[in-house]
């Protein structure tokens, strides 16, 4: 036999024995279709458009039989399941905004949720038809970089952002569902025209558009752009990484204004679930006081039950906000999408 | 002198099934793209911007083929063909490029250098990232090329690099012809790069429309828009294999004598060295920053190593897939002119120019009905790699398979050996470099993939790639670090084993016990 032969034999075999070894050294993953009903009969499987990092320690707080699918964001998430149709091994979706909660509301892919569960929470922080409600709540903020610009000289709504001073000093994450939700609440306001008003005007200041808010927090920072449009508590781990000496800061609009939108994650029961008791446990459970607390304290949302505080110096949620939103109104994605796309934003 | 294999149907049925399984995504996309009707997919279709998209893709593929030609084609006759100080090293550490995603290395650039963003840093970025694409095949045949010819141009007096330009050149057009077109498919169908340099090209408008809502059709359409792209691109490469020859000669190729660089010595060492700085120094001295800057600097070891295991072991078994999956298809198209055997490659290429969300949806809707067994389990996310990644092996091993003289395998048929027999004995073997460049090449791009795979994974399993994306969410650049770094270092596993096929010196004769 030649040596290319053997060369040949060497490499397949030698590839074929990292896999072998690498699989024979990872018990946690069986890999028979795991997920078929009998196997898993009593598990709860969440599919979760929040991060992993955010979840995970929430999850084992909870306790139980709760597996948690990470495959991307809240809208891929939600994408994912309507792709998977009626086979979807989804129980609970967990999301990030309003928006998504209310497409697969409107999709028809979520199941009432129970009377009790409905009631944890204030009336504006369910879905319009009982499918969802709220779990932590965020408010949209202008982040600014306080060497570049004074927070006096900062606008009080989103229409001082047309002024010219601003030209190419606004970072924005135009695929980002928070932004989005921004913009359908700008939609439910002024219509679809006084939104298109907006957004013209606003492109022709030159904003800079971010592919998230990782990369948008980053370049305000470093002074790539002076401002940027997020949400509050993105801020908080972001100082915690980098230090007091970070020059970020955020500026509140005024009440009222569409730029001071609350938008909130939440929780939904897919209909297609066949263990719909046991994820409707797992959506109280989100709502307990101790998962309320772990919001406030870890990730410096506001908390959506009363009588939880944060550690965190978080401007109260009285004080914030476009009072006059419905969430069920932020449902109307696909318009959204089609004004985005119609102005060339997205 | 073309060899037409006629009556091969078992390796024609192997090749068509392959292909018909690359094609998956297209009948996702075609489902999709009408199912609002034909009058909404033409709107969305022949939209101003669709158009913008499509010439801005078209600028940045252009830009990068460009430089991916020139600098892939340098480096590999720098390595294997010359007597450089260091070449063996330089060899596989020009590979690493392959292992940083370009989210990783985009997101470095951008933030040492904030004016790159745009086109400049785009076409940087993907050109760093893709150079290797040319450099491997091309380096695989420069070292598996017969030096007769070029001995014969020296003996007429040419010099080392007039024969280097005439001879040698045109003996790995198709190996180059063929990584361009693996750079250019990567560049339409990559999304960190210009995600992250704000470039907007199709990929950004695909993501958009599926991260922006729950309206699938607009971004299937624009699938569709680079399904056309891909195919263009997939028929333009071969244009230029016309005229490219099969080995017919007697004599069996043996290791040429490296060219002597004398005083080119120096430029030749500064040119490989800056390629490195650039491609792979940089973005590991960014790493280094986030690590150093980082207040929440904490490395779970046992994790890490968990996730590298299990990012091995999906390459690993991904890169053996595709390589058996890629034979049929490219024995076929290497030794057959059939209609068939055309068609079947050209399918081989099209999911590659779509991004891994547009592959991992179809992958998602399919699955889930036709295999809902082995929905969300390492077998279905490996052949959702095998349909995204077959070109990497198809073309390096078709290339391999051309370059390797027919005269063996009419001997071996001449000695009553069977077609199958022969393909096993004599013309795989001497295929072998080929082969093992293609297998690396998977095995690397499937260790940084990041949308197939995070769509795909079973429930509770983390690579490299899904754990630096989920750390990085949250700002924990410190604690994201170690998966880079390991993600870097992992891609010395299939480099050692390439290098090795590359440079079997003076082992490469074809023994007659083996006909």
């Amino acid at each position: 036999m030649g040596r290319v032969h053997r060369l040949a034999l060497l490499s397949i075999s030698a590839t074929v024995a990292v896999g072998l070894v690498a699989c024979s050294s990872s018990p946690e993953e069986s890999d028979s279709g795991a997920q078929s009903s009998e196997a898993t009969a009593e598990s709860v499987v969440v599919y979760s458009g929040r991060d992993e990092d955010l979840v995970d320690p929430l999850i084992s707080r909870i306790g139980g039989n709760i597996e948690v699918d990470y495959s991307g964001n809240t809208n891929a998430q939600a994408a994912k399941i309507l792709e998977e149709g009626d086979a979807s091994p989804a129980d609970v979706f967990y999301g990030q905004d309003a928006g998504a909660l209310g497409a697969l509301d409107e999709a028809g892919a979520l199941a009432p949720l129970p009377q009790d569960i409905l009631e944890l929470v204030p009336e504006q922080y369910r879905g319009a038809d009982g499918t969802w409600v709220a779990t932590s709540a965020r408010a949209r903020v202008l982040a600014y970089n306080s060497d570049i610009v004074t927070a006096s000289d900062l606008p009080t709504g989103i229409d001082g952002l047309l002024d010219p001073r601003w030209r190419g000093q606004i970072g924005y994450a135009p695929t980002n569902a928070s932004f989005q939700a921004f913009v359908t609440a700008l939609r439910v306001q002024r219509g679809e025209d006084g939104a298109r008003q907006w957004l013209d005007g606003f492109l022709a200041n030159e904003p800079v558009a971010f592919e998230g808010n990782g990369p948008l927090m980053t370049a305000v920072n470093d002074g790539q752009v002076a401002t940027g449009l997020t949400n509050h508590y993105y801020w908080y781990p972001f100082k915690a990484e980098n230090g007091d000496a970070a020059p970020i800061e955020l500026h509140y609009f005024a009440p009222g204004d569409p730029g001071a939108l609350v938008n909130v994650a939440g929780a939904g029961v897919l209909a297609t679930s066949t263990n719909q008791e046991a994820a409707q446990d797992f959506v109280r459970e989100l709502l307990s006081a101790e998962s309320q607390a772990y919001f406030a304290d870890e990730t410096a949302e506001y908390p959506v039950i009363d009588g939880v505080t944060s550690s965190y110096d978080l401007p109260p949620l009285a004080d914030l906000g476009a009072s006059d939103i419905d969430l069920g109104q932020l449902a109307s994605l696909e318009q959204t999408q089609a004004l985005l796309t119609e102005v060339g934003m997205i | 002198m073309t060899h037409l294999h006629r009556g091969r149907p078992i390796l024609a049925a192997a090749a068509s099934i392959v292909a018909l399984g690359a094609l998956t995504p297209l009948v996702y996309l075609a489902l999709r793209s009408f199912e609002g009707g034909v009058g909404k997919a033409s709107t969305l279709l022949f939209r101003r911007r669709t158009l913008d998209l499509a010439l801005r893709t078209a600028a940045l593929t252009s830009a990068v083929a460009i430089a991916c030609l020139i600098l892939g084609v340098l480096a590999a006759w720098v390595v294997t063909r010359t007597d450089l100080p260091g070449r063996r090293f330089f060899a596989v550490a020009l590979c690493a490029p392959l292992a940083i995603p370009s989210y990783v290395s985009g997101y470095v650039w951008i933030a040492e250098f904030p004016s790159l963003a745009g086109f400049f840093g785009a076409a940087l970025v993907l050109s760093m990232s893709c150079f290797p694409l040319v450099m491997l095949p091309v380096a695989a045949a420069f070292a598996a090329a017969d030096p007769g010819r070029a001995e014969v141009s020296r003996t007429l007096g040419r010099g080392a690099l007039r024969t280097a330009l005439t001879v040698e050149l045109r003996h790995v057009t198709p190996s180059a012809a063929a990584g361009v077109l693996l750079a250019s498919l990567y560049t339409i169908s990559d999304f960190g790069a210009v995600a992250l340099m704000r470039y907007d090209a199709f990929t950004l408008g695909i993501y958009s429309a599926y991260r922006g809502g729950l309206d699938r059709t607009a971004a299937s359409i624009l699938g569709l828009v680079l399904v056309l792209m891909a195919l263009v691109l997939t028929l333009a490469e071969r244009r230029t294999r016309r005229g490219a020859t099969a080995r017919i000669g007697s004599g069996s190729p043996r290791p040429a004598e490296p060219v002597e660089l004398r005083r080119w010595t120096l430029p030749a060492l500064l040119m490989v060295s800056a390629l490195l700085a650039t491609a792979v120094a940089v973005p590991i001295l960014g790493l280094v920053r986030w690590l150093v800057r980082s207040f929440r600097f904490t490395i779970d070891w046992v994790d890490v190593i968990d996730t590298t295991l299990a990012t091995l072991r999906y390459s690993a078994l991904a890169a053996l897939a595709v390589v058996i999956l890629a034979l049929p298809v490219a024995l076929y198209a290497a030794r057959s002119t059939s209609p068939v055997a055309r068609a079947a490659e050209l399918s081989t290429y099209i999911a590659h120019g779509l991004p891994g969300i547009t592959v991992g949806l179809a992958v998602v809707f399919i699955g889930i009905r036709l295999l809902p067994s082995i929905y969300q389990t390492a077998t279905l996310l490996v052949l959702a790699y095998v349909v995204l990644f077959l070109p990497l092996a198809v073309g390096s091993t078709r290339a391999a398979i051309h370059a390797s003289p027919v005269v063996l395998e009419d001997v071996s048929r001449t000695l009553g050996n069977t077609r199958t027999r022969t393909d096993i004995r004599v013309t795989l073997p001497i295929a072998v470099p080929g082969i093992a460049a293609g297998g690396a090449l998977v095995f690397l791009t499937v260790a940084k993939e990041l949308p197939a795979t995070l769509l795909l994974r079973p429930r509770g399993v983390d690579t490299l790639a899904t754990e630096l994306w989920s750390t990085t969410q949250v700002f924990k650049y410190g604690e994201a670090a170690p998966y880079a770094f390991a993600l870097i270092i992992v891609s010395a596993v299939p480099t050692f084993v390439l290098d090795r096929a590359i440079r079997r010196r003076g082992e490469r004769s074809i023994r007659k016990e083996n006909l």
